[in-house]
């Protein structure tokens, strides 16, 4: 079984990372463009939101050349003798890319339905702007984000392409579930293929029925 | 004793509408109703006077200090000012239960108050409005009276030096209205506290006018005569 395990709980690794980055600088992000008041505001807005439509494997070639030893990001992150390329944390790089947009696009969303009076009705109260977004706006907006965290998760586990161009396919160390499935079909092993298969496919359903238990929990007071 | 000066300007512009609102008043009573139809500017000029918005130029003085001098470059944020607002719907934070509800002032730093928080000021003031027992639940769950119990409950704790109530009994039946406007009149002779109340309802103005000004299309119509306003306020005007 090692031959599905190893792969499964390297794809939770990748995938877990990815969406915390995400949910992180995603928030951030979705914060900002809703509250910003520009015309450059849905430029921004799409070129983030490009990962999800741009095929993954050209996503990946832009990591790879920015990332790679002679990259601009990759030359200067050589120096502190960290290495993205043909390593887990590349994967992790790759499956963030390509998930943004997914928690980017719930989140901002979610802020732009938080009702404004609440925002208000706290600084009347006396509390710091600060304490407005992290007592009010961001727990009201907390059910989409949510929503958005779990599309990226489910996003990232499933990653492919940008994964494979920047990561490689290094059993035990950058080969994640589902490149792992793609190199035992390569090679004619169907028995290694079918248990892959079994195990991404009751992972998925695992994490559905996660889901599915944690929404409603957060629902308990109605969110206007 | 109380003393509110207010001389705002603002100029707003939305795809529907263009809207001048050009307001001044001074008042030394302890209730003060701002009466008017709908769009007559009340809601904006009471958000002006809370601090959540920022006038084109304007003056705001309470108890001699100022709160608003677009002159001197002075606008205390709405924190700063200890004005308590009581919303039309009364935006009461829908994640937190009654007790949390009330404690929110009380609690600084970014997390809210817990569950069951406890402080003498939220106990009292459950007592005081008769909640005790629906200090567990949230705003979804709550009948209109008790909604804007909470919400005034919410606005008093921190001890504002000002009251502003913005519609407060538009969202009740007939019956409670009656019964809540008695409530508040109460409270207000006990806390002593001043207060201004924007209202489209003469009963609202029998109950709270002590002085009344009133607002049309973002002007000030007339005034009880004790105040004098700036001769520049005479003048008509042909905004729309």
């Amino acid at each position: 079984m090692d031959q599905a395990w190893i792969p499964l709980l390297l794809s939770l690794k990748v995938a877990g990372w990815a969406t915390a980055i995400d949910v992180v600088l995603g928030v951030a992000v979705a914060f900002g463009l809703s509250r910003w008041r520009s015309s450059a505001r849905e430029l921004v807005d799409s070129l983030l939101t490009l990962p999800l439509v741009m095929p993954p494997t050209v996503l990946g070639y832009y990591l790879l050349v920015l990332l790679g030893r002679r990259g601009p990001i990759g030359a200067w992150l050589d120096k502190f003798d960290i290495r993205l390329v043909f390593t887990w944390q590349g994967a992790v790089i790759a499956s963030a890319v390509v998930a943004f947009p997914l928690v980017l696009k719930s989140a901002r969303t979610a802020f732009e339905t938080v009702d404004p009076q609440f925002e208000r009705a706290a600084r009347t109260l006396g509390i710091s702007e600060a304490a407005v977004f992290f007592r009010v706006t961001l727990p009201l907006a907390a059910r989409g984000i949510l929503a958005g965290a779990l599309l990226a998760f489910a996003r990232a586990l499933g990653e492919f392409g940008a994964t494979l161009m920047i990561a490689g396919n290094l059993p035990g160390r950058t080969q994640t579930l589902s490149v792992a499935v793609y190199a035992a079909v390569q090679a004619g092993d169907d028995s290694t293929a079918n248990i892959l298969v079994i195990v991404t496919s009751v992972t998925c359903v695992v994490i559905l029925l996660a889901a599915g238990r944690l929404l409603p929990q957060r629902s308990m007071a109605s969110v206007r | 004793m109380t003393a509110l000066s207010v001389r705002l300007r603002k100029h707003f512009i939305t795809p529907e509408r263009d809207f001048m609102l050009d307001i001044a008043f001074r008042s030394t009573s302890q209730r003060i109703v701002l009466f008017g139809p709908s769009g007559a500017g009340k809601s904006l000029t009471l958000q002006t006077i809370a601090g959540l918005i920022k006038p084109d130029e304007g003056e705001i003085a309470l108890n001699g200090t100022t709160l608003l001098d677009t002159a001197n470059g002075i606008d205390l944020t709405p924190q700063a000012r200890r004005i308590a607002y009581l919303f039309q719907d009364y935006a009461l934070f829908p994640h937190l239960n009654v007790r949390q509800n009330i404690a929110f002032g009380l609690k600084r730093g970014w997390w809210n108050p817990s569950k069951h928080v406890a402080h003498a000021d939220v106990d009292y003031w459950l007592n005081a409005f008769d909640l005790t027992q629906v200090a567990r639940q949230f705003p979804a769950q709550l009948s209109g009276g008790q909604k804007q119990r909470v919400a005034l409950a919410r606005a008093l704790v921190p001890h504002p030096q000002l009251l502003l109530l913005d519609e407060p009994f538009s969202a009740l039946d007939m019956a409670l209205r009656q019964r809540m406007r008695q409530e508040l009149a109460d409270l207000q002779s006990r806390l002593d506290i001043p207060m201004v109340l924007i209202t489209h309802d003469p009963d609202d103005v029998a109950m709270f006018g002590d002085q009344v000004v009133s607002l049309h299309e973002g002007l000030v119509q007339t005034h009880d005569a004790q105040d004098e306003l700036s001769p520049s306020r005479q003048e008509s005007r042909s905004t729309p």
